[in-house]
């Protein structure tokens, strides 16, 4: 770890006559945009936190002193069954370098597990109703002496929410909603949860009340009314979504099964503060003359380049994450802490709402790992992600605008995302509405006996995933009184129901339909990943 | 109705009987449409062929539904012009092309008992088969004679012949019987029947020794490819047969010719005027010669018409663009008459009855009272397809050529230029291995291939009417005309000197020919509902009871080969892989001539490089395979149709010559697969095919025997294939589907007007330039103890990314 000075916090920049062109991501590229001075600001993210000196020791120290919980030892019998659940391929983003913080505390686990004699263990990737992960994204996670130790035997394995041995019912919470847990987990004397807590929307009985269930316990949040009704899914005080799982994770409580959750955050340490990308999360009026021209010569190579192999070198980009907190325990406290923690990377303070709300949509998404980021994923990205990441209020006002600048190809992972495709082409063919589309098609697709047999032997999101998707962006779409994407595919971009644009320029004049002439403006500087305290 | 009381011709044909030959044709419909509606008191007897519906019911459908009877169906009223239609109009089931008629009974008794018989049938196309022609124009109306003569009853025969019987040549052309020409080179009919049928025997002879048959196959085999024997036979026959009536067509030619007459239509219909007269004893015979028959000047309607006649392909194809020249000299004369003054003229010569000394000739042609020049015609026609563009599939007008008046060797020489780089072009993209798109596009060069050889077929058949310069007197019609009352002059108008030529192109042929023609006159795309989209529906209708589907590049854009390189590689370690697919690059040429020489032999032999294999580890990668390999050149849209059917309550089949072990993974689309099944020994694959892999007619066999065994109507049901070797299966079904096809099957999809989908990869599918697997099996020690042992703190170990 090098020396470093103290990080600085956000910002938030009024955009003058002085200040150079912005950048935005724009899926594989990005553009410099110059924002019009006097009624534009950029929040920029904090600087990444300094990470823990010893990933290794924290995880050892959380484990033996666990918070409102015995230590990991003392729950550790002979001849016990013990699970061990982890996040799956969506956390973090990018996926961090070797090793995975995954790896070092399954690991860690795993030694305090043999020490005491424990033989029965399972390792599951909590993937809920996400694709399968493949061989190499599990050795990535897990570590290769984990994986070659426990795949062959089949005690490593991916989380199957269609199996009908593997799921068991639990009950209904006090407002009927109905809980569903892996049998495994169920049956098991310790379930120990991993998790990577990348924005405060993940980790607590989330982890376990969403990520080991299945359709028939997910469908009771992950729905229209619910998401419309979580001012933000990012701020869990103030989510439909989160008290519901809460909920339900009341009900895994009281059914007997017993979870060990280790939370963990990370810094947003994304490009590196070295680094052929460093410049990715620098200040723009703060690059160096080398940062121009390795931009400059980023820009110019790729110019040359086919989308696929953008894809390839963009997904190969490994983040330089560091660990800045590790707590274990019981789920609720834990989680209070871990919160903090990712509050303390995260938020930025920012004044008052604006117009229109600007946003550069990068390369990946939590569901397009290693894949494609489609159409679908864009609006969920923008409107679903980078829109609720507030507290307080949406930064765009009721009614404003949102201008995202992101290629959205008509392009789909045929593998990765067969239930997409049809989702695209049949579905928003027909509406965008997301109550009708819940109405009229989410039982299908939940149901369809070829999405599922994709979800459970290939390596396809389950058919009811696009779904939940657009569900995720309904918030943000019944907020905002207009989309604009720049750059974006126009045949694409329509069929989303968003209005396309080629330039910034011309996104800020068909936004004045909206929201009158000389509108505020604030861009949303992310990545590194932040969170905008809206007061 | 308003009934010319006062007509002398209706008069005289009050209560006469009238039978009808060729009532089916163009000049037959119109006839009896004036016989009907101008002579209300006659009665019509009509010969047709009966068809599969019988005799009666081909009169009401072809003759009496024609929209040439609309006028009188408006003045009547639809009830009393059917009943009037069933109490005169009464149908005979014969044939004029064998002798007797084909007559007996009843029939028999009511054809001799007519007053008059109208002679109108005849073979008009231009190139029919030389013994075709001689039975139906040549010996037609002797027969007639004969069957007369045979049961003594004497009909007044009124024979419809044609102007041309007077031959290729120049200067007038007197309204005399061919053999009273000067011109006329003297044959004995007979002689000529039995040449004609010799020459059918000869020609069917000729194409049954085996060169002929080899080279027929061949050709089958090229145009169809490995489709499996039964298939190639029956192609191979039709192209025999085809081949003998091309020989005929140019046999009658060639003879036509020798004799001085422009086709086998002309030098029949001579002859048979010679036999008639010859045969005829004591039977009272007219003949009447029409020269080019075309839509009506006013009768039952203007521009009235039937069919496509002789000259409107070639002012469609003028219209479209696609022939610009056309052999003719500009003061030539176009002998054009109006289909309805033909008739008149008939009508007329039926009234007034044989002239004295018998047998009479009328000729019916405008040429010499009212001669329309070629060159005001081609002027019309320009100035007409100026102000009235015909548009092309993209809404645009075409816009037509400046007409030269070349000689006919001339045009021949530029078209068969045209052609033979066409044809060079088309044999260079036929070996080129072209799918969907690109195929379609080859094809579209093939079709415009076959335009000019219709073009050209057009300048070979009318070249020689267009550059005959006969002028054909009309003494007899004009002397007729001047004897009829007024009243049946307006009645039963055939004085060709009443043609405005200007407003008869321009008014009444031309738009007439355009409407029947179905030609697109609106600017504009398409509007509605394309055909595909209609086809698509029937396609997905509930009632289809089954959708078969092909595998390769139907519903995945891969094959037999890269499944296998894909397997074979998936547990060798990275040092082999290399030389794995350098072996296999080698080896590619060799399969693939094999593969097209017979599918299911190089199966059969590929196969062989699996034997050995583990089952178990075969399964299991078969799994990974799919979602690795297959999926991500699947066709999204492809898998959304079978899905589709299957939502439309269809049984879905997959009929494949891939392994069972390969598709396995597919089979929840399926309700049922039909593979190729490798057999198993001892947990490891033999390599051999425990059957015939279904390919080509196997496939087809097999989708038959499924359909018999699960009760399926296969005329009710739809298949998707990509080849023309899939050929016998999607002709087996009701409804066949051709998926992204290569440039033989998307050339037979496009003339049949199956439906054609293109289904693509996904745009984004990660590309894979070889289909090697990636890596699995153990990476690091497989030891958890030392996993689990080691130092705490120490860095994980370094590994590969």
């Amino acid at each position: 770890m090098s020396p470093r000075k103290a990080p600085r916090p956000g910002l938030v920049l009024d955009v003058d006559a002085s200040t150079p062109p912005i950048l935005f991501h724009h899926g594989e590229g990005f553009r410099m945009e110059k924002l019009p001075p006097g009624r534009s600001r950029v929040i920029y993210p904090a600087e990444p936190l300094r990470g823990l000196e010893d990933p290794d020791g924290a995880i050892r120290d959380a484990l033996e002193n666990p918070i409102e919980s015995e230590p990991l030892r003392a729950l550790l019998f002979k001849g016990m069954k013990l699970t061990i659940a982890f996040d799956d391929i969506s956390l973090p983003l990018p996926p961090m370098r070797r090793p995975d913080v995954r790896q070092r505390i399954i690991e860690a686990v795993l030694d305090i597990a043999a020490e005491v004699g424990v033989d029965d263990v399972h390792i599951i990737a909590a993937l809920a109703l996400h694709r399968r992960m493949t061989e190499d994204e599990l050795r990535h996670a897990v570590g290769d002496r984990v994986y070659d130790a426990f795949s062959p035997s089949g005690r490593l394995y991916n989380h199957d929410a269609e199996d009908p041995e593997g799921m068991t019912h639990l009950g209904t919470t006090n407002h009927g909603e109905e809980v569903q847990l892996s049998t495994r987990a169920v049956e098991s004397d310790l379930t120990v949860y991993v998790n990577i807590n990348l924005v405060s929307m993940d980790g607590g009985h989330k982890s376990t009340a969403t990520g080991l269930s299945g359709y028939v316990g997910l469908r009771h949040h992950h729905n229209v009314a619910t998401m419309r009704n979580s001012k933000s899914f990012m701020d869990p005080e103030n989510s439909e979504l989160h008290t519901k799982n809460w909920r339900q994770g009341d009900v895994i409580r009281n059914a007997g099964i017993k979870i060990f959750q280790i939370e963990t955050t990370i810094n947003n340490n994304t490009f590196g503060e070295t680094g052929p990308l460093s410049m990715l999360q620098k200040r723009e009026w703060e690059w160096t003359s080398r940062d121009r021209m390795q931009f400059l010569a980023m820009q110019g190579g790729m110019r040359y380049l086919t989308c696929s192999a953008k894809r390839r070198i963009f997904h190969g980009w490994q983040a330089p994450y560091e660990l800045t907190s590790v707590q274990a325990g019981e789920i609720e406290a834990v989680h209070k802490v871990t919160t903090e923690n990712t509050y303390a990377q995260h938020l930025v303070p920012v004044e008052g709402q604006t117009d229109i709300l600007t946003m550069g949509l990068p390369y990946i998404s939590p569901y397009n790992v290693n894949s494609v980021m489609n159409p679908i994923l864009v609006m969920v990205l923008g409107l679903g992600y980078f829109f609720n990441l507030y507290r307080g209020k949406p930064l765009v006002r009721e009614g404003g605008v949102v201008i995202m600048s992101h290629p959205t190809q008509w392009d789909f992972h045929p593998v990765h995302h067969p239930s997409y495709i049809d989702f695209f082409e049949q579905v928003l063919a027909e509406t965008t509405d997301p109550i009708e589309i819940e109405k009229k098609y989410e039982k299908q697709y939940a149901e369809d006996e070829w999405y599922k047999h994709l979800y459970r032997t290939s390596y396809a999101y389950h058919g009811v995933h696009p779904f939940y998707m657009w569900y995720w962006g309904s918030h943000g779409m019944e907020h905002v009184g207009q989309v604009i994407i720049v750059g974006g595919d126009p045949k694409a971009v329509r069929r989303l129901g968003f209005r396309p644009a080629s330039t910034m320029q011309d996104a800020l004049e068909m936004a004045g339909d909206t929201v009158g002439p000389q509108p505020t403006i604030t861009h949303f500087h992310n990545p590194p990943m932040l969170m905008a305290d809206v007061t | 109705m308003v009934l010319e009381q006062r007509s002398v011709i209706a008069e005289v044909l009050a209560g006469k009987r009238i039978a009808v030959t060729g009532s089916t044709g163009f000049l037959g419909t119109a006839l009896i449409e004036r016989l009907v509606r101008s002579v209300p008191e006659c009665e019509l007897v009509l010969l047709v062929r009966p068809g599969r519906r019988g005799a009666q019911a081909r009169v009401t459908r072809d003759v009496l539904k024609n929209d040439a009877f609309d006028r009188l169906r408006e003045e009547m009223g639809k009830a009393d012009f059917d009943a009037m239609a069933a109490e005169r109009v009464t149908a005979v089931a014969g044939d004029v092309g064998t002798d007797g008629l084909g007559l007996s009974g009843d029939d028999l008794d009511l054809f001799l008992s007519a007053d008059i018989i109208i002679h109108s049938a005849a073979t008009v196309s231009f190139d029919s088969p030389l013994d075709t022609a001689v039975e139906v124009n040549l010996l037609g109306p002797q027969r007639i004679a004969n069957l007369c003569n045979e049961h003594g009853v004497s009909p007044h025969i009124v024979a419809v012949s044609t102007c041309y019987v007077a031959g290729s040549r120049r200067g007038s052309a007197p309204e005399q019987l061919p053999d009273e020409s000067p011109y006329f080179v003297a044959v004995d009919w007979r002689r000529e029947v039995e040449a004609a049928r010799r020459s059918r025997l000869d020609e069917e002879n000729a194409s049954r020794q085996p060169g002929q048959l080899e080279q027929f196959r061949s050709e089958a085999r090229r145009e169809l490819g490995a489709v499996g024997t039964p298939a190639l036979a029956a192609k191979t026959e039709s192209l025999r047969q085809a081949w003998v009536t091309d020989q005929m067509v140019a046999n009658g030619r060639a003879r036509a010719s020798s004799l001085g007459f422009p086709d086998a239509y002309a030098y029949t219909k001579a002859l048979g005027e010679l036999a008639l007269v010859e045969t005829r004893g004591d039977l009272p015979v007219s003949i009447v010669r029409p020269s080019i028959i075309e839509s009506a000047w006013t009768e039952p309607r203007p521009g009235w018409i039937r069919g496509f006649r002789m000259a409107e392909p070639v002012i469609i194809s003028y219209a479209r663009g696609l022939l610009s020249e056309f052999p003719g000299v500009p003061e030539g004369v176009v002998d054009v008459i109006p289909v309805d003054m033909v008739v008149a003229a008939i009508v007329a010569v039926a009234a007034r009855g044989p002239k004295e000394g018998g047998p009479d000739v009328t000729q019916v042609a405008s040429g010499t009272a009212n001669p329309l020049r070629y060159k005001n015609l081609v002027d019309y026609a320009e100035e007409f397809f100026t102000a009235n563009p015909i548009y092309d599939e993209l809404g645009q007008p075409i816009a037509v050529a400046a007409w030269r008046f070349p000689g006919r060797g001339r045009v021949e020489g530029q078209l068969a230029r045209a052609r033979s780089s066409l044809e060079r072009a088309d044999a260079v993209l036929e070996k080129l291995p072209l799918r969907g798109r690109a195929a379609e596009a080859a094809m579209r060069l093939q079709s415009r291939k076959e335009l000019l050889d219709q073009a050209f077929g057009y300048v070979e058949l009318y070249g020689a009417y267009a550059e005959c310069e006969a002028l054909y007197g009309l003494e007899n019609l004009l002397g007729m005309w001047d004897e009829l009352s007024p009243e049946d002059q307006e009645a039963f108008g055939f004085d060709p000197r009443a043609i405005d030529w200007k407003h008869y192109v321009q008014g009444i042929h031309l738009p007439s020919v355009v409407r029947q023609a179905r030609a697109k006159t609106t600017p504009g795309k398409k509007v509605g509902p394309s055909r595909a989209t209609r086809l698509r529906g029937q396609v997905l209708a509930p009632e289809r009871h089954m959708a078969a589907f092909d595998l390769e590049n139907t519903l995945i854009a891969s094959n037999v080969v890269t499944s296998y390189a894909w397997l074979a590689t998936r547990r060798l370690p990275p040092g082999e892989r290399a030389l794995f697919a350098a072996k296999a690059l080698a080896q590619g040429p060799g399969w693939l001539a094999l593969d097209r020489k017979d599918r299911s032999d190089f199966l059969r032999s590929f196969y062989r490089n699996y034997r050995g294999a583990p089952v178990d580890q075969i399964e299991t990668d078969a799994v990974e395979l799919l979602s690795d390999y297959l999926l991500s050149k699947a066709f999204p849209a492809a898998i959304r149709r079978v899905r589709a059917h299957r939502a439309a309550g269809h049984r879905t089949v997959l009929i494949t010559g891939a392994l069972d072990f390969v598709v396995e993974p597919l089979a929840p689309l399926f309700d049922h697969v039909i593979s190729a099944e490798m057999g198993r020994v001892n947990g490891r694959l033999t390599g051999g095919m425990t059957a015939v892999p279904p390919t080509a007619e196997n496939r087809f066999q097999a989708l038959v025997d499924y359909a018999d065994a699960n009760d399926i109507d296969l005329r009710e049901s739809v298949a998707y294939a990509d080849s023309s070797s899939d050929l016998p299966m999607l002709e087996a079904v009701g409804f066949p589907v051709a998926v992204n096809p290569e440039t033989k099957l998307a050339a037979i999809a496009r003339k049949r007007g199956w439906l054609v989908e293109h289904f693509d990869k996904q745009s984004g599918a990660p590309g894979r330039p070889l289909p090697i697997a990636p890596r699995t099996g153990a990476r690091s020690e497989p030891m958890l103890s030392r996993a689990l042992n080691r130092a705490p703190g120490r860095a994980p170990e370094k590994t590969r990314r």
